[in-house]
């Protein structure tokens, strides 16, 4: 493989692994209304992420680096062309993270409870719009001959966009439910996980209409075709999908979260395979789209950052790997008496 | 208006805002890092109270900081596109390790510190008390260097129409950006140091918890003492630097028109732009300006009238913060050489104990007034002699799409802004919990 070809894969890492891992915090934020019944349920909620959720976060930003470093043309298209789009997420984010830090700041029903609702809206709309902005670029974007976006927010807002924002909060909502079902205790427990039980049939149903309309509506099967070993890959969702709804039967809530983690980095890498080696392919004109190629740095940039991330990436993984170890087991009173908790 | 002026404006808004934040977490990290150790050394509660105390505020601080930075690294992408595509070969790789180095250090650790006190033994705490420090620190010295590219840029080469990198080394041993991060990361200590003195103050002037704000303020002095004296010899040293380097910038700091040897400086100046000229200079100390720019009497210092109209940056503003900054920073000394020599008597020192509580916002002001110094400063450009402001805006976006992002960011902010300096407010006058 070239190195246009490493970052592209890795591109794909990046954001397959924030998917992966704000997935839960997000979807649990936005299940707040439905599982929670009490103010300790919602502390519970809250709690269940709040260890994790800002190291999460930084793997959008590490993503979004990425790209500026490794793909400047596509870091510049992609921003400048999905502007109000990723603004909306921006401050999405911004409010999602203040709210974990200010609701319990004040002893006050009414203050939490705005904080409660901006944080559920917040983490339901960056789920929508993460799903809108990926289905558009699996489906192409409106992109000229110079990689100028001819469009405006309504551009995204096709049916296909929009089945990808369901597909991405169906699927948040499932990884969240788990995590619930694996962080709390009691009544709250039992609700996420039977909640789980529901949200598993509808992902599925979901994802397979998914992958039927994107059969129908992109070109990122061709890849597959072409290469059919890769199906490997959407198999591996498949197979994830199903182990999650084994493992839930049985409540081992890790194995559990593991398969689904695995669900939503096989979808992911089934897209990031279906475009390469374009990262926003162009609807108006195949030669037009952004690839890996006409978009990278220099070599130089691309050997550089490589060894960055190989020393950097293992690392991070493990500090956080060990920060979920220590944060593994379900909370219960003592986590919330605890001067610190949300 | 045009994206152009709206997108300055935006980034203006969001970079200075999210600067309000940023030097207290590289500043208060430290001090509440070193509290927790001496915790840990000493056995000693009030330490642990301390920790607790400050760390509270520090997380409130961090909480807004870390979520109003989010919206720096996009808005390259979003609203400086051809910029991005011009130069992500270089700043979009410093910008890159930031994240991969620093920053997920810095956000993994601060939630281990909140959530972890009774998962991990005290020793281990307080280094993740250190590894928040080093992380935001380590972040500093990333976003620097990025920013000290686009002050100097090396390392590099203009081919396939656009800037690539062709030395990393150069790139990462950039002095201007190390300069930046000494000044920039000096003020901060100087912002935590009198964040913990003048909230101190605030109690010690109430007798409050007396002996608990004796000790904290005790602890911040020395720090505020020598960041208060480095940040000013090194900021001599950068001056020297900007003088080499932006001549320009130089000229509209000092408001120098005329191109001189033996250049004297005034230390009562009102810049006239329009005329070209200071409608009153008094207070004459001759070869001053030669000095300080170049350490020697006799050196040349070029005048703003011998740089093209075009490529003179925005004088008033240039100058005026050049003023605000250096001015602070004399009254920081001196604040801070009165602090020293009451030390021992601090709870009995209205005058100073009032001074040091107001003194609370100056530091601030200072780092965003240095920020107005090096950023308007380096107009009309946006990498220093390579590519203009003028030519790094998005084509694709329009005003409207600006109007909407720049309202809400005002907005956003404006409620971030108050609800966080309200809760800081009355956390520090809650005062810490019994022992």
């Amino acid at each position: 493989m070239d190195l246009q070809a490493i970052w592209f894969f890795l591109w794909g890492l990046l954001w397959a692994v924030f998917f992966m891992l704000d997935g839960y915090d997000l979807g649990a934020g936005a299940l707040m209304p439905v599982l929670a019944k009490n103010e300790r349920d919602r502390r519970m909620i809250l709690n269940a992420s709040g260890p994790f959720w800002d190291g999460n976060e930084v793997w959008l930003i590490t993503a979004g680096g990425a790209t500026f470093a490794a793909f400047p043309a596509a870091y510049a298209a992609m921003f400048s062309g999905l502007y109000t789009a990723l603004m909306l997420l921006l401050f999405m984010l911004i409010l999602r993270g203040v709210s974990f830090e200010f609701r319990g700041k004040v002893e006050s029903a009414a203050w939490q409870r705005t904080w409660d609702w901006l944080h559920v809206v917040s983490s339901f709309v960056v789920a929508l719009l993460l799903g809108v902005a990926f289905a558009n670029i699996f489906r192409g974007l409106p992109l000229d001959e110079q990689g100028i976006f001819q469009g405006g927010l309504l551009t995204l807002l096709n049916p296909y966009g929009l089945a990808g924002g369901v597909l991405f909060v169906v699927m948040f909502f499932l990884h969240g439910a788990l995590w619930l079902g694996l962080r709390t205790d009691g009544e709250l427990q039992k609700r996420s996980q039977a909640m789980a039980e529901k949200l598993w049939i509808a992902f599925a149903i979901v994802l397979v209409l998914f992958l039927a309309y994107t059969a129908v509506e992109t070109q990122l099967f061709s890849n597959y075709l072409r290469w059919p070993v890769l199906l490997i890959v959407p198999l591996l969702a498949v197979i994830g999908l199903i182990a999650t709804r084994t493992f839930l039967g049985s409540r081992r809530m890790w194995p559990a979260m593991g398969a689904s983690a695995l669900t939503i980095v096989a979808v992911t890498f089934f897209g990031i395979i279906g475009l390469f080696p374009a990262l926003l392919p162009s609807r108006l004109n195949p030669g037009w789209s952004v690839t890996a190629y006409n978009s990278s740095s220099s070599e130089l940039t691309l050997t550089i950052m490589l060894v960055v991330v190989g020393i950097f990436v293992p690392i991070v993984i493990a500090y956080q790997t060990w920060a979920h170890i220590m944060f593994a087991k379900p909370m219960g009173d003592e986590d919330l008496d605890h001067e610190e908790a949300y | 208006m045009d994206p152009l002026f709206l997108s300055r404006l935006q980034f203006a808004a969001a970079t200075f805002f999210h600067f309000l934040f940023v030097p207290l977490t590289l500043g208060l990290s430290l001090l509440v890092a070193t509290m927790e150790t001496k915790w840990v050394r000493t056995g000693d509660k009030t330490y642990l109270r301390m920790t607790k105390f400050w760390g509270k505020l520090f997380l409130i601080n961090f909480a807004i900081g870390v979520v109003t930075g989010i919206t720096l690294e996009f808005q390259f992408g979003t609203n400086w596109s051809r910029y991005s595509a011009y130069v992500g070969d270089i700043f979009g790789s410093l910008l890159a390790i930031e994240a991969t180095a620093a920053f997920f250090l810095e956000s993994t650790f601060i939630a281990v510190w909140v959530f972890g006190w009774k998962k991990l033994s005290p020793r281990f705490h307080a280094t993740v008390a250190w590894l928040i420090f080093f992380g935001a620190n380590i972040s500093a010295v990333w976003i620097l260097l990025a920013n000290g590219w686009m002050q100097n840029p090396v390392g590099y080469v203009i081919r396939n129409g656009r800037a690539e990198l062709e030395s990393f080394t150069a790139v990462i041993t950039n002095s201007f950006g190390w300069q930046q991060f000494l000044h920039t990361v000096s003020g901060s200590f100087l912002v935590g140091a009198m964040f913990v003195m003048g909230i101190s103050a605030w109690h010690l002037l109430r007798k409050s918890n007396v002996d608990f704000f004796r000790r904290s303020f005790r602890l911040a002095l020395p720090l505020g003492i020598f960041a208060s004296l480095f940040v000013a010899v090194q900021g001599h040293f950068h001056g020297n630097e900007v003088a080499s380097v932006q001549p320009a910038k130089l000229a509209a700091m000092e408001a120098h028109w005329e191109t001189t040897d033996h250049a004297p400086m005034h230390l009562l100046v009102l810049p006239d732009p329009e005329d070209e000229r200071n409608s009153m200079e008094f207070i004459k100390l001759p070869s001053m300006l030669s000095i300080l720019a170049y350490n020697d009497p006799s050196a040349t210092v070029k005048g703003l009238k011998d740089f093209p109209e075009d490529e003179r940056p925005p004088v008033q503003l240039t100058f005026w913060s050049f003023r605000i900054m250096v001015g602070l920073g004399t009254l920081f000394i001196a604040l801070m050489g009165w602090a020293w020599l009451k030390r021992n008597d601090i709870e009995n020192q209205k005058a100073l104990l009032w001074a040091l509580l107001l003194a609370i916002p100056l530091p601030y002001l200072a780092l965003q007034a240095g920020w107005a110094v090096a950023e308007v400063g380096r107009q009309p450009w946006i990498v220093y002699g390579i590519m203009r402001t003028s030519d790094a805006v998005s084509p694709a976006i329009n005003s409207a799409q600006v109007w909407f992002s720049l309202g809400s960011i005002v907005a956003i902010y404006t409620l971030l802004g108050i609800t966080g300096f309200w809760l800081i407010v009355h956390y520090a006058k809650k005062g810490p919990k019994a022992a």
